[in-house]
């Protein structure tokens, strides 16, 4: 079993930490549907962490939960071992929470490298006065900030397209920028909502190829929805499965394999 | 005909410095629209207001003089001192910003998310009121607002261009100034977005609000910021057209110029407003004096600009430079 505070050792021999992020009992509704139900489960430092599920089944309303875009009506979110007040979805990226969309959000009138630098804004410190002038401290700032921005566009070899306006990008690409961008806010929670989807198979594979690196150079603790079975297998070190906004399962990806409610729940067996 | 291109010449200058205030006022909707999609129908009111608290701080008014002499009985109506200008332009930005945040804190923040017409109703709704507020603190008669800025013929021009065309070119020396500080306003409003972190804020949030949530930017702060500039504009506008024309009512009625300009110039394109704007200026200058004047009767300036939007609104609804409109079916 897990421990709260040590954490555990991955199959493939990485250590994991402590709990990071934890939903307790959360349920969120719109009017009378009912997108999560009472589910409970922990992030922990380090880890990969997939949620899975069939359409519908809540996964990105628990993604907008932990993000602040939606505002569970019971439970408790706690972060970094503190119960967090409700907050506006620009407080939680504040805090270092940062993530992508499933429908892409990106500033569409704006250059890769511009789109990627706004990444940057949770950590511009200087004060409107000051950066209005110009003056030293925030110039120095502000190449700081733009080493940063190119570190991580090199690093997802998108150099090539740094000055292109996102609209012209095909989608494939637009998907990485927005993995740029997040990354570049050097978050210590990544969320990312179905990185993969839409995309053909050796997208794909450059995209599982990023991921694993950003969590294994940068450590970052990464969780993210996903579709694509295989994929899940092999990124993640632990799925949590929903369906009709219930946690119908959790555990490793091999543990959560054999479970039978989650063969049901992706073969449509009937409900009762 | 020499004579004939001189006159050309000057009307055409002459319209350049007209187009200026349009482009600033136009400059002021753009802003707002851009980063909230509220088309804020209140901008002219705005310049009327930042030039009457101008006008009434520089001259030592109390505010609501009349108000407060009604319920007590006073006859209370200036403290006796007088601010000097800059202090006085300084204390005006100050209630400019003070405004934004309470169009943002006590209108717009019920109203997030609504239709755009609901939106701008709301703007109409504070048109009136900010009318009504304005004439209630400062009292509605006309002012005229001197802040030091020099007025009259040029000498330098009109020399020059006598040795020129022998013929002395009329250019109002405040028109020049006018010009010069809204070049100075659009290069500082530039910067200001291109290089400060609120103004990559303020882009992000007029690209796309989802995003710049999720990059931990506070739409709220960025409203009020983007009012506040606005508010900052329309007191330079206010200040320019005070100068010329007296701080009254007429003021706020060239908010309806700028509609044309942003016709022309898009909604959403700041290099927009400020072409738009000088378009017009000329447009209008140069139509009255060429085929108004001569072969129409006169009086055109009131039309041309609507004209040439509605043309404008047939043939390229977008504007000269605003985004391509694409419906999506
Ligand atoms: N903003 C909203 N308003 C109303 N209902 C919503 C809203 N967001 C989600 N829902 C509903 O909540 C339920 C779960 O939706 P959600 O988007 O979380 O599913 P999902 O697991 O991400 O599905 P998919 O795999 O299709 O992305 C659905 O019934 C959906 O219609
Ligand atoms: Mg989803």
């Amino acid at each position: 079993m897990l421990d709260q505070t040590e954490g555990y050792t991955t199959e493939d021999g990485r250590k994991i930490g402590g709990v990071v992020m934890e939903m307790r009992n959360i349920t969120l509704r719109f009017g009378g549907v009912e997108a999560i139900k009472d589910i409970s489960f922990d992030i922990r430092e380090g880890e990969i962490r997939a949620i899975i599920g069939p359409n519908g089944a809540g996964k990105s309303s628990m993604l907008n939960v932990i993000s602040g875009f939606y505002v569970p009506q019971e439970g408790q979110v706690f972060y970094k071992g503190a119960p967090r007040p409700p907050m506006k979805p620009y407080q939680v990226a504040q805090q270092g929470i940062a993530r992508t969309f499933q429908n892409i959000a990106l500033f569409e009138g704006m250059s890769v490298l511009d789109n990627v630098m706004t990444g940057r804004l949770t950590h511009m410190k200087t004060g409107l006065f000051s950066q209005s002038f110009w003056l030293g401290k925030a110039e120095k700032e502000e190449t700081e900030n733009r080493e940063v921005a190119e570190k991580i566009i090199d690093f997802l070899e998108i150099q090539a397209i740094r000055k292109t306006p996102v609209s012209r990008l095909p989608y494939g690409l637009k998907k990485r920028v927005e993995l740029a961008r997040a990354l570049a806010a050097e978050p210590s929670l990544l969320l990312l909502d179905e990185p993969m989807a839409g995309m053909n198979v050796e997208e794909k594979e450059d995209m599982s190829r990023f991921i694993l690196d950003v969590n294994d150079e940068f450590g970052t603790t990464i969780a993210l929805i996903e579709h694509d079975m295989g994929v899940v297998m092999d990124l993640s070190d632990r799925v949590v499965v929903m369906d009709y906004g219930k946690k119908i399962g959790d555990g490793t990806p091999s543990e959560v394999r054999g479970n039978q409610a989650v063969i049901d729940a992706y073969l449509g067996v009937a409900h009762d | 005909m020499p004579e004939q291109l001189a006159f050309t010449i000057e009307v055409f200058l002459n319209g350049l410095m007209a187009g200026v205030l349009y482009a600033l006022v136009a400059l002021g909707f753009v802003l707002i629209y851009k980063a909230s999609g509220i088309f804020n129908f209140a901008q002219g009111v705005m310049a009327l207001f930042a030039a009457m608290t101008l006008y009434g701080i520089m001259n030592g008014q109390v505010p609501f003089a009349h108000l407060i002499n009604a319920i007590f009985g006073t006859e209370i109506h200036y403290f006796g001192w007088n601010v000097p200008a800059l202090a006085a332009i300084l204390l005006t930005i100050g209630v400019m910003i003070l405004l934004a945040w309470m169009v943002q804190r006590f209108i717009f923040r019920y109203l997030v998310g609504q239709e755009p017409i609901i939106l701008f109703m709301a703007t109409i709704g504070l048109a009136y009121f900010l009318e009504g507020v304005g004439d209630l603190m400062w009292g509605s008669d006309i002012k005229t607002l001197d802040v030091g800025l020099p007025q009259g013929i040029n000498e330098t021009i009109d020399e020059t261009t006598f040795g020129w065309f022998g013929y002395g070119f009329f250019i109002d020396n405040l028109d020049i100034v006018a010009s010069i500080v809204a070049i100075i306003l659009v290069a500082a409003l530039v910067m200001f977005a291109q290089y400060t972190k609120q103004g990559r804020a303020m882009r992000a949030v007029a690209d796309d609000h989802q995003a710049a949530l999720s990059v931990g930017v506070s739409l709220n702060f960025i409203w009020i910021l983007v009012w506040s500039l606005a508010g900052f504009v329309a007191l330079v506008a206010g200040i320019m057209w005070g100068a010329k024309s007296g701080v009254q009512f007429s003021l706020s009625l060239i908010a309806l110029k700028a509609l044309p300009v942003l016709m022309l110039g898009g909604f959403t394109s700041i290099p927009g407003a400020i072409v738009g704007g000088l378009i017009i200026g000329v447009g209008e200058k140069l139509f009255e004096f060429l085929i108004g004047a001569p072969y129409l009767g006169g009086a055109t300036e009131n039309w041309f600009a609507y004209m040439l939007a509605l043309l404008f609104l047939v043939f390229r609804p977008q504007g000269l430079f605003g985004e391509k409109i694409i419906e999506r079916v």
